[in-house]
């Protein structure tokens, strides 16, 4: 690193501190974008992840060790691959490019939401497996039917469920291949921190782009901070 | 196998041989690969007994919540409103002594705290049948006998069909009407009298908690002291009072080892010789030939201490109540 662009460097990082303290009407709106993808994304991926995780946790059916190893596998999906999928998916030509989801903002949380459903179901399932199976005996005994006992159970591995929802979003939240497929950057319609950390670095514009780092860093390594404190306490 | 309605029956037998197993049953938690389970007559499916039958389990299970959460549970579900579930978890509470509880995070309290919780979480629903997994097995003392005054207060008062499975013969003989004794899967007796520890004594003293039985006849004294001749010239003074046959047992705990005749609140002192000492770890257990063969247990470092061996010439001291006698 030469003198001269640890000087732009260090330049850009005051100017992106400035940004951020006075709430820079553009730092802010794209910042705003990106927690709004990302809670609509994981408030979608729980209401369908909770009750298979449920499922799996709960019983046993022919098949279950292939789809528990099939959810643990996805966890590892290249998101940009992903992303192409949807963007495929979405498209005019595309099956579902009827619903005109593609660069849009509710688009790219329907592709964030299928990211993160294996993290949900894994972390929830192993949480419910965790959970004494004796306590299942005690619903039952104490007169609860089967539904009522998996509620029961659920409601004993809270904390578990919790984290994995936490995880989750986390996740969603620094992601760039699946935002960057669907909602391509849009100025204003689709532009979200970590696409436009990648963008607008391209384009020169670097204490943009180092504001919105520090933001997206501070986000989550404080979330990932609160998950491994929630993880330790259990 | 019949249970009679009303009635507290024990179920014992070692370990292995069925009683958790047949409780679960019961209880509807198991399904069994043979048989039937008819309550009066009817036959019932595991569902109806998972409402009729509450069984309370040997290694306490508590809800992570409070303990007025873990006693309300069974009452909301069968949609009991509010402040009629409070005025039960309340009563409950206060039969087993925890008023004052209700607050408290149930995991927790004590294991004698929380095995109370579970028998009140269990009778505030008023089951038809409460099934009980060794109610009060590693219990400290006084949660122990808070468990068994409120076993025979649930059947008294309300008329609760119990059946309890228990490794303590002398508890259950208390608290029981009847004992079903269970074997490998099997019921191998089944009496209230004590014709059945006298028949079965062998199998009794085969799972190692029973010891020192002997046949015996009782009188009674006329400063009112129950005297037991147990043959061989021995006579033993209990606190039970009548007369005529019985069986008498000695828990091998109860009887101190002396070297030397002392003068103790016991009232029963026998010389005897040890002839067999069987080392257990921490503890020895020695028979001693006394004109009849007594067990009894005594630590290592007492041993040593003692200089005890085999052919040591010792004294038996135990007291008159740790002479227990069936009927």
């Amino acid at each position: 690193m030469t003198l001269e662009s640890l000087g732009v460097f260090v330049e850009g990082f005051i100017q992106a501190l400035r940004l951020i303290v006075t709430g820079d009407p553009a730092v802010l709106e794209v910042t705003i974008r990106s927690v709004y993808v990302s809670v609509l994304s994981t408030v979608l991926a729980t209401t369908w992840s909770l009750p298979i995780a449920l499922v799996m946790g709960l019983k046993t059916f022919p098949g279950k060790k292939i789809l528990k190893s099939l959810f643990q596998g996805l966890l590892g999906i290249p998101t940009v691959a992903l992303g192409l999928f949807f963007f495929l998916l979405l498209s005019r030509s595309g099956p579902l490019g009827i619903f005109h989801l593609l660069y849009t903002v509710n688009g790219m949380a329907i592709g964030q939401s299928a990211l993160i459903t294996p993290i949900i179901v894994s972390f929830t399932t192993s949480a419910i497996e965790a959970t004494d199976i004796e306590l299942r005996d005690l619903a039952r005994t104490l007169g609860a039917p089967e539904t009522r006992v998996a509620l029961t159970v659920a409601r004993e591995s809270i904390s578990g469920i919790t984290l994995s929802i936490v995880a989750a979003f986390n996740r969603a939240f620094a992601e760039l291949g699946v935002v960057m497929m669907i909602g391509g950057n849009i100025h204003h319609i689709t532009r979200v921190l970590t696409t436009a950390i990648a963008l607008e670095t391209a384009m020169g514009e670097i204490a943009f782009s180092i504001a919105l780092a520090i933001i997206l860093l501070m986000i989550v390594l404080s979330i990932t901070f609160v998950v491994n404190v929630l993880r330790r306490s259990r | 196998m019949a249970f009679d309605e009303g009635e507290i029956t024990a179920l014992i037998g070692p370990n292995g041989s069925g009683k958790s197993t047949l409780l679960r049953i019961i209880a509807g938690l198991e399904m069994p690969t043979e048989g039937r389970i008819l309550i009066r007559g009817e036959v019932e499916t595991s569902n109806t007994l998972r409402r009729m039958a509450t069984l309370v389990f040997q290694k306490t299970a508590m809800f992570n919540t409070s303990v007025y959460d873990n006693v309300a549970y069974g009452l909301k579900l069968r949609g009991i409103g509010a402040s009629e579930t409070k005025e039960k978890v309340q009563n409950s509470l206060r039969m087993v002594g925890l008023e004052g509880f209700e607050k408290r995070r149930a995991r927790r309290l004590s294991g004698g705290e929380q095995q109370r919780v579970s028998l009140a979480r269990a009778l505030t629903l008023q089951p038809d049948i409460l099934l009980l997994d060794e109610p009060s097995a590693n219990l400290d003392p006084r949660s122990a006998s808070i468990v068994e005054s409120v076993i025979s207060r649930a059947n008294r008062e309300l008329g609760t069909t119990i059946i309890m499975a228990s490794h303590n013969i002398i508890q259950a003989r208390q608290l029981a009407s009847k004992v079903a004794i269970l074997q490998d899967g099997t019921f191998v007796a089944i009496s209230n009298s004590s014709e059945l520890f006298r028949k079965h004594s062998d199998f009794l003293e085969s799972f190692g908690r029973l010891q020192n039985i002997f046949s015996g006849h009782v009188r009674m004294t006329g400063d009112g002291i129950a005297v037991v001749n147990i043959g061989d010239g021995l006579e033993l003074e209990a606190t039970d009072a009548r007369n005529g046959p019985a069986t008498v047992f000695i828990r091998p705990e109860d009887i101190i080892v002396s070297t030397t005749p002392v003068a103790t609140s016991a009232r029963n002192v026998i010389r005897g010789t040890i002839i067999e000492a069987a080392d257990r770890g921490e503890l020895i257990r020695l028979k001693v030939e006394a004109g009849k063969e007594f067990i009894s247990i005594v630590t290592r470092k007492s041993f040593q201490d003692m200089k005890l061996n085999l052919g040591s010439e010792v004294y038996l001291v135990f007291k008159a109540q740790s002479v227990h006698l069936v009927p």
